[in-house]
């Protein structure tokens, strides 16, 4: 109360408007204005300033870091984008699997090429088994390159599970076997279905054939109780409590590894899933 | 210090918690408390945001409309946790990704809104800033108990620290997976609630209404 006492004497256009009552219109109009252009300068500031830092997490720890753990090399501390730099990232075409060379790959923004009518494919209801509504025309894979020749294919994957769309890297032998699967991002129920970001349980997945002999994708999580041992070379133990998150991730592998997804880039370029 | 703002300070603790008494911030509560490191992070954005958001609302109290009050409130407490948000982003990447939607929930924690209609609002600087310090606390000891239950019985670990060695990993203990479910949390903070109120019985709340033959057998 002293404060507006004293600011009545000393009459600035500024100074006679704060003493204006708290709910004359224009008082009112302009704290409100004040407030925001305040806070909104705040807002962009911080925005724009942590920018560059916020991607180069997002490239560096949720990208090329869950790339290593899916080929199994990623240990903690160790120097990501030195170890990255053997890694080469490609655009494929997925309708025709052959690479695309006209986009640069390092900048591709899946996600961007996706929300995009002229890149958005749609994926019909009865055909869409890993819930993904649509998908975009090309998407990015990794390649592990050993001695200049590929030795892993590393391929971003995603499906619905139980509550949550479910993000995996999945690296692929060039012979077709599981090399490694890492799930990055998911909002499974944590201990049950959550246990697909498990390193345990993902090691399972090492050596698992993807496709048999036909082409088709056979790979499967499968409870403890109906699996057959003649086809466990195909097998993965299901999550005991998560039979809808074990299906979810049975499903994204049988997109993404059909004709929909990834399925003619690998028989093109690896001969794998394209029958003997 | 003054006896009232000691008082305003360590009140919240205990006397008059924010999740114990007052029973609000509950959502979070629940949510983010599997672990105890995400609870941590947690504990911290919401404790910046309130201290923060008070301290403004009692600098500018005297010139805040109180029509649009409320509107005023909430866009400073969503410019602090937009900007908490962006700075977790920045610098914690993998606790602001567990974390997901909610730190950007605290705009909604009815604790934040809370202290600005009740407090903030209506108090010098000082004890603004100590009522602030005092529900964040009061918020954080709560949400680090039960984050320490949670994660200890649930997941055997406490701060990804093994300490009891679970049956999957060659241990004796078998996790609880029902501590890992948000109904664990309700039991927890009910219980604690429990506890509170039959050590502090004046913080038993009157009956709303009485069913009248038990009525009657108290009039003796």
């Amino acid at each position: 109360m002293q404060e507006s006492n004293s600011t009545v004497k000393k009459a600035g256009p500024v100074r006679r408007l704060f003493a204006l009552p708290n709910e004359h219109p224009v008082k009112t109009i302009v704290v409100a204005l004040i407030l925001c252009l305040i806070c909104s300068v705040l807002v962009s500031t911080a925005a724009i300033l942590l920018k560059p830092r916020q991607l180069a997490n997002e490239e560096l720890l949720g990208k090329q870091r869950e790339i290593l753990r899916a080929v199994g090399r990623y240990q903690a501390g160790m120097n990501i984008q030195a170890e990255f730099s053997n890694i080469e990232t490609r655009l494929v075409e997925l309708a025709t699997g052959e690479y695309v060379s006209h986009i640069n790959a390092d900048h591709y923004h899946y996600a961007r090429a996706v929300a995009d009518p002229a890149t958005r494919v749609e994926i019909a209801p009865e055909a869409d088994i890993a819930r993904v509504r649509a998908i975009a025309k090309y998407a990015p894979v990794y390649l592990v390159q050993e001695a200049g020749e590929t030795r892993l294919i590393v391929l971003p994957v995603h499906g619905y599970g139980l509550w949550s769309t479910m993000y995996a890297y999945l690296a692929i032998e060039v012979d077709g076997r599981v090399a490694g699967i890492s799930f990055y991002k998911q909002g499974e129920t944590p201990g049950l279905g959550s246990e697909i970001a498990n390193p345990r349980w993902q090691a399972a997945w090492r050596g698992k054939r993807i496709y048999d002999d036909q082409g088709t994708v056979r790979l499967a999580l499968i409870t403890a109780g109906k699996r057959d041992p003649d086809q466990a070379e195909f097998q993965i133990d299901a999550l005991s409590g998560a039979t809808i998150t074990s299906k979810g991730v049975t499903h994204l592998i049988r997109f993404w590894l059909g004709e929909q997804g990834y399925g003619p880039y690998l028989r093109r370029h690896f001969h794998v899933g394209g029958g003997q | 210090m003054k006896h009232e703002h000691k008082k305003v300070l360590f009140e919240p603790l205990l006397e008059n918690n924010p999740i114990l008494l007052q029973v609000l911030g509950i959502c979070s509560a629940l949510a983010v408390t599997t672990r105890l490191a995400p609870a941590l992070m947690m504990c911290v954005a919401l404790t910046a945001v309130l201290v923060a958001s008070s301290v403004v609302i009692s600098m500018i109290r005297h010139h805040i409309p109180g029509h649009i009050r409320i509107i005023v409130f909430v866009t400073i407490i969503s410019t602090f946790v937009v900007l908490v948000e962006q700075v977790l982003r920045a610098f914690a990447f993998d606790l602001a990704n567990q974390l997901s939607v909610f730190i950007g929930l605290i705009i909604t924690n009815c604790i934040v809104l809370g202290r600005a209609e009740a407090f903030a609002s209506k108090h010098p600087l000082l004890p603004s800033l100590l009522d602030a310090l005092g529900h964040g606390a009061g918020y954080s000891a709560l949400l680090i108990i039960v984050a320490s239950l949670r994660e200890l019985f649930g997941s055997g670990t406490l701060l990804g620290v093994t300490i009891l060695q679970p049956v999957s990993e060659g241990g004796w203990y078998q996790p609880n997976g029902l501590m890992l479910l948000a109904p664990s949390a309700f039991f927890i903070i009910a219980l604690l609630i429990w506890a509170v109120r039959s050590w502090k019985r004046e913080q038993v709340e009157k009956p709303e209404f009485r069913i009248s033959h038990i009525a009657q057998d108290d009039r003796e």
